[in-house]
Formats: structure tokens, C-alpha cells, sequence
């Protein structure tokens, strides 16, 4: 058995040392080792080693590699966690090497989707996939329900799901399905009111504010109504059989879940879902939702030149078209979206309106850590443990214990170098919500 | 008449005691061989309508969980063959040779039982970083060579061996490393038995660190590979059953064949003085 | 000859106690470093962004209610989990060491079963049998009208499913050790007992227990301190969740550490753990001193319970 493991061991450490090593996550994986082969045709002298990820445990194991000297050579993430990899230099900056790309053009990316892997001017990853939510749901029940329009303001919204209440498709069914334990929606609802989550330059936690509270308000206000159903995403039932079996007729998800129901779902519903923008808070306003993107980032120690050209490939408008056939994902790119036709297509088209609209979440390093506080937090508050201004109150005392590492590395850059401080640009501030 | 009731209470208990800590075993099983979808069937299944081994076959061959055992099964026993040497002389010298300050330490091991694992493995993460072992085999098996348990276990039975078996040795003029080699491991062959199974079930069953330590999915032991393998088809259930069957069952099978090995190292270890 | 053999005796117990001193004390007593500085993510990057903090780590654990709920579903985890998960054994033992029991070393074995094997595996099946629609558990417990229960997915309920588990997981391991106890118990003394006339009952009361007493205290001390290093079973099946329902020391612990690299918060967390731990120990001591001259032992770390 020793001999086994040391046989084992040797193989590793020998034969395939010049392969290049590339980490995908959740089911994108499969997709993306589909499209490296054809890479490697392309390029015969490289190999390319996929290791696909779950989601749930990729930001501990991108992080331990990093420690443990053992990150892949490229990699796709979230934007999300940028700030933190770019923090402890984990990553390359790709602003000369994508200027300089033939197959790539700066400008063919939506803007606020590459802008979230832009910080302090210095690019870093190439996007992708979009990652911005918005709202899915069953026509059929709504029809039965007689909500006539897809709602464009948190008012109609809430009445559509109070129609949808007095009408439920199932005994056990609800309007909306809002995971309990999940930052996403607040945090939509709240940029969405034109909140800012962070105060002086990203130092404290802002979630007391008027335009934070009233977005929280809004949302908690759906459990108690009993529109949203109190289910933790741990227990709740497999997903696509309760939205199938009318459980729930509207929930807030992204574009993967596109190809996930339309894979998923009996052949007879196929003609009955949709997607909507996400409501507005006002009338007259765009409806926001997230800025996000899965992009892909060379590690810093990369062989560079290699790792480059295999993202170079995989972010191609192409290649992007050809992720979406394959998982049903939508590309960050205008040209795949023109030339697959997304933008007019059903169902996608919704999600064209929606990229016009993007807010981005604070860039700072800490944001991870922030937004597992956030999704606890609403969590407590959904289930009645914590009222909403206890909530909140203690999500800032939270949040500003997470940056109390922060305040000081400000304060210590601004005693040496009096200058304005550079590196924490309040991004969720300054980005604002493009027109349509 | 009180004497039949009193044993069909008995057996009765044990019975059922029996049929609940088997059924999640035979409920994984049974889940493991029914197709796709028929576990989460409302009600519940509690048997296959017709029996698969689709989702095996697809561990076996799209997932390649055989390489993971073969990993597996590889450190586990590489765990347990270095392991047991370094903990055999420890033990054996602490049960047997006088030396300076031989109770001392002893006594200092036993404290250190009650440090939590974790309280070591951040900054031990950070050592074989510095050694370059993280994300190696070596990584996975060089802090789990040496236990205290072991060493106490082994002690515990040093101590029984006659003196006067290891003085006739000396008296021949045999040298204290050549009687340990030749008498003392001759002697406390059954309990090296015990020490054995028990570190090799840890091995096997050992899931944080191997987690922490292993980035490269190839390397993956086989409750990591599971794991992840949860994280990815958590929607199927039927193949997440049959991936804890086939991490189940090598363990299983050694302690049905290997239990009263199992057993004299409980007893040993737990109550004998 | 005397310095022959300890010469030897140095020579044999040399790698143990490197491969100790290295892998184990080193790493301890970094750790107990670690928790006076600041140590995080940005000092990982940059190491002149390590402040040395004094106690500052402990004193924000005093006023983290994240510790505290930790601290008290641990507590909850030893105090009730520990005594039933206990008294389960007990009662198997005794089951099995009745006269009348048959095919005692197939209950044994089916009883040991869950001990040896691995979490992570009988988890994902665990995780199933507790599903709040399709779960066998809370469909046997509809058949006597015991409505719906969301095990893993309700805070009132998520600490006694794990605690089911760890019993269910833990207990054969106890039911060996009491047996052995009981299996030592001198024969004549239940004959003394016969003799004098004694029922099960009386018999059970005045030899039994007494004699049982060392073996007990033994296997409460092992279970508490295996008890308060609650992990793998909340980090498997419910992520210390729902809200903190779940959350235990060890597994805040990890998070700090191996999810958010605050190393040196996370190494206070561990050593006030280490404390507890320890008062615990003390009171085992007098425990011991006051149940029985029989040296107790250190089976805590043994059956593959390192995760």
C-alpha cells in the first residue's frame, strides 16, 4: 500500500508537469473543458488540465492554493472576489496583454460588466459569463392569478404577489422563492433604492441608512405578508420540481438557471416561464440589479504567455457563444450577444434590458466576509430572531469589526502620503447606473 | 415464564436497537441501486422498483472515483506502515527501557491529548507551505505518523511483557535493538493488529485535512473527492448514495473481518490500568 | 548495560517525539503567537501589515456574539447530547451483557458499525433521511402522526438532528468500552449477591453500578471532551446553520481561520476552547481522585475520529 501511494505520488510529481492547470467552477466546468480541447488543437504544443469546482467550495480552495502555493494557472471566479486576490497580489493584471489582443476588443464587453474587473484603472480578468439576476416566473400562474403586466416598480410587484397569494397554484405554494440565507436580493433591493452599503471611503457599515433600511423593510415585509416562504436552501426541495409543481411563481436567479429549467422542466411547461427586468423602486426609474460577471484571471505566477492565450481563447466572442449553447449561460461580450441573437430572443432579452442597468458591490477585499455577515443577518431578521433596526444595527457593528483592518491600513497610508486615498475609490458610489 | 419474557424483552431491544442503526446503511444501499429520481419519490421509497447499477458504472467511469480509492487506500496505508513504526518504538520504550525523563514526557504526551487537532493545523498549514508540502501525499501523511493513542497503546502492552523473557535476552548478549526487533514485536504482534486497523480506519475516514492540504483534485482521498462530488450533483441523489457506498464499504468490511482485533484494542486502551 | 538500554530507550522514542515536537507542539505554540497579532489576509500578502495585538483577539471574543452562540451550542451539544449519547450506550451494554441476549457478536458488530465509518459519506445520507419532504424519518414519524418537521432547515430542530447523529455515529464505540467494564465485574460477586437473596434490581444497584463506576467516569470524561470539539458534524451537514443554530467553537474557529484567514482571531478562539477544555480536565481529575484509583485512558484520539 506504501508502494501504491508513492506510485501515485511519482506520477504526479512527474509526466505531466508542463500542463496547464485550469480551475472552472459548478457546471461551467464541463463546458469549459469541452472548449479547452479545442484550444489544444489549436495549440498542440500546450496541455490544458481542467479541475472543476463546486461553487460552495471554491472561494476557501482558490484561497488555501493561494497560501499553499498551489493556485491553477487560470482560473474563473466571481467578480466579487477580486479585490480580496488582487489584495494579497494573487493575480495579473491584463491591461497591456488585452490592448494589444487581436480576437479581443475592450469596448465589446458591456461596460459595466468588464468595469467590475476593472480597480484603480488596472484590469484584471476577462468576463465571461453575466452574472446580474433578475426576475423569473411562471406566466401561467400570473395569468390564472390575473396579474395582467410584468411588474416595473416594487408596488406592482408586491401586488402581482398578493394576487398571486390569493391564488395559489399548490397547498403548500407561495408567490416568490427568496432563500433565506442569500445577500443577493437585499443587496439588488437596496442598490436598487440608491443605497450606499459602506460609508467614508468603504470604512463603515451604512446599513442603518434611510435607503438601506427601506430596502430591507421592503423585503422582510414579504416574509411576514407570507408571500415569500421561510425555506433555507439546505432543506428546501429540489428546486426545479417545486418551481415545476407551481410551488413558487417568481424567483430572483441568474442566467444559469436558464438552461438549468429549460433542461429540467417538463416538456409541457417549456412555453410557460419567463424573465422580467427587476422591478424598479420608483416609477420612471431603470429597475437595477447586480453587477457580476464570472471572468477569467492568470495567476500571478503563471506562465504567463501560456495562461494568457488560454483565456485570451476562452473569452473570445466565440467561445462565448459557444458557452451558452452549451450550458445556457449569456456571454459578457455585445457581439456574441448580437451575433446568437440573444438580444431579441425571449427570456434573454430580459436579461439585454437588465445589463444596461448594473450597480456593482463595494470593491474592497473585505466584501466576501461582508456579504456572508449580510445574508446571516437577513436570515436572523427573516425569522423573527432580530428585528429589522436590531438587525441592522448589528450587521454594522459587524461590518465595521470586518474593516476595522482596513481603517487602519487608510489611516496609515494617509499619514505617510497625505494624497486623497487612492486605493479605496468607493466604487459602489461612484458606478452609476448606466441609461438604457 | 418471567425468564422467557425477560429474554424476549432482551432480544426484542437489541433488535430493534439493531434495525435503527442499520437503516440509514440499508436505506444508502438501497437508494444507491434505484434509478434516477426515485429517491426523492413522495412518499418515500424504501426499495428500488427495479435495481441499477447505472449510477456505480457512472462513478466509475465519468467521475473515476477508482482512482480516488486507489489514493486512498494508498495513504491510509502508507499512514499505517510508517505510522505503526514510529509509535511501536515510542510505545516499546516507554512500557520497557529506563531512560532520563521517561515519565516526564510521558506524562507531558498524555496532557497534550486534550488540545483540540484544530488548535495545531493553521499554523501547521503554514509549516509545510514553507516545506513545500502542501499539496502533496507527504502533506497528508507526515502530521498523522505520530499518536499519542498509539504510543499509550502500545505501552499498555509493553508493560505485560515478563522482564525475565528480555533479561534471558540479554543475558545471551543480545543488544536492546536486536531484542525489540526479534522479541518485543514477536510478542505484541495482536496488539500491532489493533493499532493497525484503528489507523487505518482514521486515515481512511479522515476528511478536514486531507480537504485542507490537497488542491490538486487527482489527489483527491476519497471522502474529499465525495465532497465534492456532493457540492456538484447535490440534485442527484441516487449517485451521491452509490459514492457513499463505495467510500463505506472498504472500511466496513476490514472491521467485520478485523473486529476482534478492534475490540481487544478498545479494552485495552480503556480500561485495563 | 543501564546505559545501553537508555540509549535505546532514546533511540526508539526519537521519531515519535520529533514528528510530535514538529507537527504538533511547534504548530501549538505558533498558534498561541498567532493569537496575539492581527494576523489576516493582508498580513498573508505583506507581513509588515502584522500588528502584534496583545490581547485585543481575546477581548473581541468576549464581545462577539458569534462566540457566545458558539459557545452555547457547544454546551448544548456536551450537556445533552453527551448525557443521552452516554446513557444509549449504557443501556446497548447492558442489553448486550444480559444473560438471555443472543447472537451478542452480531449486535456488537452492527452496534459498532456506524463508528468506523466515514462522516462525510453517512452524511450525504443523514442529510436525505432528514429532508423535511422526501425524508424517511419524518415519513415513519407521519405514520403516527407526527406532522412534518424541517430537521436541518429549522433552528429549534437543527441541533437535535445533529445530535441524533453523533449518537447514532458515536455510540457502539462507548457500548464496547462499558462492556468491557462490565465483562470484568468478578462473576463471584454476583454469586455473593445471589446468595444473599438480592433481585436484578437490587444486584443491578449494588454491583453493578459500583463497580461500574470507573469505567463510567472514564467514558463521561472522553465523551465531554470529544464532545466539546464539535466539528465535522455541523461542517458536514449543516454548515452551522440554520442561522447560527449550529455553529459550534471549532467550526467558528475554521471559519475564521481556513474560510476567512484571520488567523489570529482564529487562534484565540482556539485556545479559549483549549481553556474550557482543560477546566473541564480538572474537574476530571477530581473526578478520578474521588471514583477510583484505576489510571483512566486515552482512547479519545483513537478511532479515526481526527476530522
Amino acid at each position: 500500500m506504501a508502494a501504491a501511494a508513492i506510485a501515485v505520488h511519482g506520477c504526479h510529481r512527474g509526466g505531466d508537469r508542463d500542463d496547464l492547470v485550469l480551475w472552472a467552477m459548478g457546471s461551467e466546468g464541463d463546458a469549459a473543458a469541452q472548449l479547452v480541447r479545442e484550444f489544444e488543437r489549436a495549440n498542440p504544443a500546450l496541455h490544458v488540465r481542467v479541475q472543476t469546482l463546486p461553487w460552495s467550495a471554491a472561494h476557501e480552495k482558490i484561497l488555501t492554493a493561494f497560501v499553499g502555493d498551489s493556485m491553477p494557472d487560470a482560473f474563473q471566479a466571481g467578480n466579487t472576489w477580486l479585490p480580496e486576490l488582487r489584495e494579497l497580489g494573487a493575480i495579473d493584471a491584463i491591461d497591456a496583454r488585452l490592448d494589444a489582443s487581436a480576437t479581443l476588443d475592450r469596448a465589446d464587453f458591456f461596460p459595466g460588466v468588464l468595469d467590475t474587473n476593472v480597480i484603480e484603472g488596472v484590469t484584471w480578468g476577462l468576463p465571461w459569463y453575466v452574472d446580474t439576476r433578475l426576475l423569473f416566473y411562471r406566466r401561467d400562474l400570473l395569468e390564472r392569478a390575473g396579474v395582467a403586466e410584468v411588474p416595473a416598480t416594487w408596488d406592482a410587484w408586491r401586488d402581482a404577489m398578493t394576487l398571486l397569494a390569493e391564488h395559489p397554484a399548490t397547498a403548500d405554494g407561495h408567490a416568490i422563492l427568496l432563500p433565506m440565507r442569500e445577500w443577493e436580493v437585499p443587496v439588488i433591493l437596496a442598490l436598487g433604492n440608491r443605497a450606499e452599503l459602506l460609508r467614508d471611503h468603504d470604512r463603515f457599515g451604512n446599513f442603518r441608512s434611510p435607503p438601506v433600511r427601506a430596502a430591507f423593510a421592503w423585503y422582510l415585509d414579504l416574509f411576514t405578508r407570507g408571500l415569500a416562504p421561510r425555506a433555507s436552501a439546505s432543506t428546501s426541495g429540489n428546486l426545479y420540481q417545486d418551481f415545476a409543481r407551481g410551488a413558487f411563481a417568481y424567483y430572483v436567479t441568474g442566467p444559469w438557471n436558464l438552461g438549468e429549467l429549460a433542461k429540467r422542466l417538463p416538456a409541457e411547461l417549456a412555453e410557460s416561464w419567463d424573465t422580467a427586468p427587476m422591478p424598479a423602486a420608483r416609477a420612471g426609474e431603470p429597475g437595477l440589479s447586480l453587477a457580476g460577471v464570472r471572468a477569467w484571471w492568470c495567476r500571478r505566477r503563471a506562465r504567463k504567455d501560456d495562461a494568457w492565450r488560454l483565456i485570451e481563447f476562452l473569452a473570445a466572442p466565440e467561445r462565448q457563444s459557444a458557452l451558452t449553447r452549451l450550458t445556457g449561460d449569456l456571454p459578457a461580450s455585445r457581439s456574441a450577444w448580437t451575433r446568437s441573437g440573444l438580444a431579441d430572443a425571449p427570456r434573454t432579452r430580459a436579461f439585454y434590458a437588465q445589463l444596461q442597468s448594473l450597480r456593482a458591490t463595494p470593491k474592497i477585499p473585505e466584501w466576501e466576509q461582508i456579504a456572508t455577515s449580510i445574508a446571516r443577518h437577513a436570515e436572523s431578521m427573516i425569522r423573527g430572531e432580530e428585528t429589522l433596526d436590531a438587525g441592522l444595527a448589528d450587521l454594522d457593528a459587524d461590518v465595521d469589526q470586518i474593516l476595522a483592518k482596513r481603517r487602519w491600513l487608510l489611516d496609515r497610508a494617509n499619514a505617510v502620503t497625505p494624497a486623497p486615498v487612492g486605493s479605496d475609490a468607493p466604487s459602489a458610489s461612484t458606478a452609476e447606473p448606466h441609461a438604457p | 415464564m418471567k425468564r422467557i419474557a425477560a429474554a424476549a424483552l432482551v432480544n426484542g431491544l437489541l433488535t430493534a436497537g439493531a434495525v435503527l442503526t442499520l437503516m440509514p446503511f440499508l436505506w444508502m444501499i438501497s437508494a444507491s441501486l434505484m434509478p434516477t429520481g426515485e429517491a426523492s419519490a413522495i412518499p418515500p421509497r424504501f426499495l428500488p422498483s427495479h435495481v441499477t447499477t447505472e449510477h456505480y458504472r457512472v462513478l466509475l467511469t465519468r467521475l473515476a472515483l477508482g482512482r480516488h480509492v486507489v489514493v486512498s487506500l494508498g495513504l491510509a496505508g502508507t499512514i499505517t506502515v510508517l505510522g505503526l513504526a514510529v509509535n511501536v518504538m515510542a510505545g516499546y520504550a516507554f512500557g520497557k527501557l529506563p531512560f532520563a525523563g521517561k515519565e516526564r514526557i510521558f506524562q507531558v504526551l498524555l496532557a497534550a491529548l486534550v488540545i483540540p487537532a484544530q488548535v495545531s493545523m493553521l499554523p501547521l498549514f503554514l509549516m509545510l507551505k514553507a516545506l513545500g508540502l502542501v499539496n502533496t501525499f507527504a502533506g497528508v501523511v507526515i502530521p498523522g505518523l505520530a499518536s499519542v493513542f498509539g504510543i499509550f497503546l502500545i505501552r499498555q502492552h509493553a508493560r505485560e511483557i515478563p522482564d525475565s523473557i528480555l533479561d534471558a535476552a540479554r543475558v545471551d548478549g543480545a543488544s536492546e535493538l536486536t531484542i525489540f526487533r526479534t522479541i518485543a514485536l514477536r510478542l505484541l504482534t495482536p496488539i500491532l493488529v489493533t493499532l493497525a486497523l484503528f489507523s487505518f480506519m482514521g486515515a481512511w475516514n479522515d476528511f478536514l485535512w486531507p480537504l485542507v492540504v490537497l488542491t490538486d483534485d487527482r489527489l483527491y482521498t476519497l471522502p474529499v473527492a465525495l465532497a465534492n462530488l456532493v457540492g456538484e450533483h447535490v440534485q442527484e441523489t441516487e449517485l451521491m448514495m452509490a459514492g457513499s457506498v463505495v467510500t463505506v464499504l472498504p472500511v466496513v468490511l476490514l472491521f467485520v473481518a478485523l473486529q476482534r482485533y478492534y475490540v481487544a484494542g478498545l479494552t485495552a486502551g480503556g480500561v485495563k490500568g | 548495560m543501564l546505559p545501553e538500554r537508555s540509549r535505546a530507550g532514546w533511540v526508539l522514542v526519537a521519531p515519535a517525539l520529533a514528528a510530535i515536537g514538529l507537527f504538533f507542539a511547534v504548530p501549538v505554540l505558533a498558534a498561541l503567537a498567532l493569537s496575539f497579532t492581527d494576523f489576516d489576509i493582508y498580513a498573508l500578502a505583506d507581513l509588515d501589515r502584522l500588528r502584534v495585538v496583545g490581547l485585543a483577539n481575546y477581548q473581541r471574543l468576549l464581545h462577539d456574539p458569534r462566540f457566545w452562540i458558539a459557545l452555547r451550542n457547544t454546551s448544548y451539544f456536551v450537556f445533552v447530547g453527551g448525557p443521552l449519547s452516554v446513557a444509549v450506550s449504557l443501556g446497548a451494554a447492558l442489553t448486550l451483557d444480559a444473560r438471555t441476549a443472543r447472537w451478542k457478536p452480531f449486535f456488537r458488530t452492527v452496534f459498532v458499525l456506524p463508528v468506523v465509518t466515514t462522516l462525510v459519506a453517512v452524511a450525504v445520507v443523514w442529510r436525505y433521511l432528514y429532508h423535511p419532504r422526501v425524508g424517511l424519518l419524518n415519513h415513519v414519524l407521519g405514520w403516527v402522526g407526527v406532522p412534518p418537521v424541517d430537521w436541518l432547515g429549522d433552528p429549534r430542530f437543527a441541533m437535535p438532528a445533529i445530535i441524533v447523529l453523533a449518537i447514532w455515529k458515536n455510540f457502539g464505540f462507548n457500548t464496547l468500552i462499558f462492556l468491557a467494564g462490565l465483562q470484568a465485574i468478578p462473576p463471584r460477586l454476583f454469586e455473593a449477591a445471589r446468595l444473599d437473596g438480592a433481585g436484578a434490581w437490587q444486584t443491578f444497584r449494588a454491583v453493578t453500578l459500583p463497580m461500574l463506576a470507573p469505567t463510567f467516569v472514564l467514558v463521561a470524561v472522553l465523551t465531554l471532551a470529544g464532545y466539546f470539539q464539535l466539528f465535522a458534524e455541523p461542517y458536514v451537514m449543516t454548515q452551522g446553520g440554520p442561522g447560527s443554530s449550529t455553529l459550534s467553537v471549532v467550526l467558528l474557529m475554521y471559519e475564521q481561520g481556513f474560510r476567512w484567514w484571520n488567523l489570529g482571531y482564529a487562534a484565540a478562539v482556539a485556545f479559549v476552547l483549549f481553556a474550557i477544555i482543560v477546566a473541564f480536565t480538572g474537574l476530571d481529575r477530581l473526578a478520578r481522585r474521588f471514583a477510583a484509583p484505576r489510571q483512566p485512558a486515552v482512547a479519545q484520539h483513537g478511532p479515526g475520529e481526527r476530522s
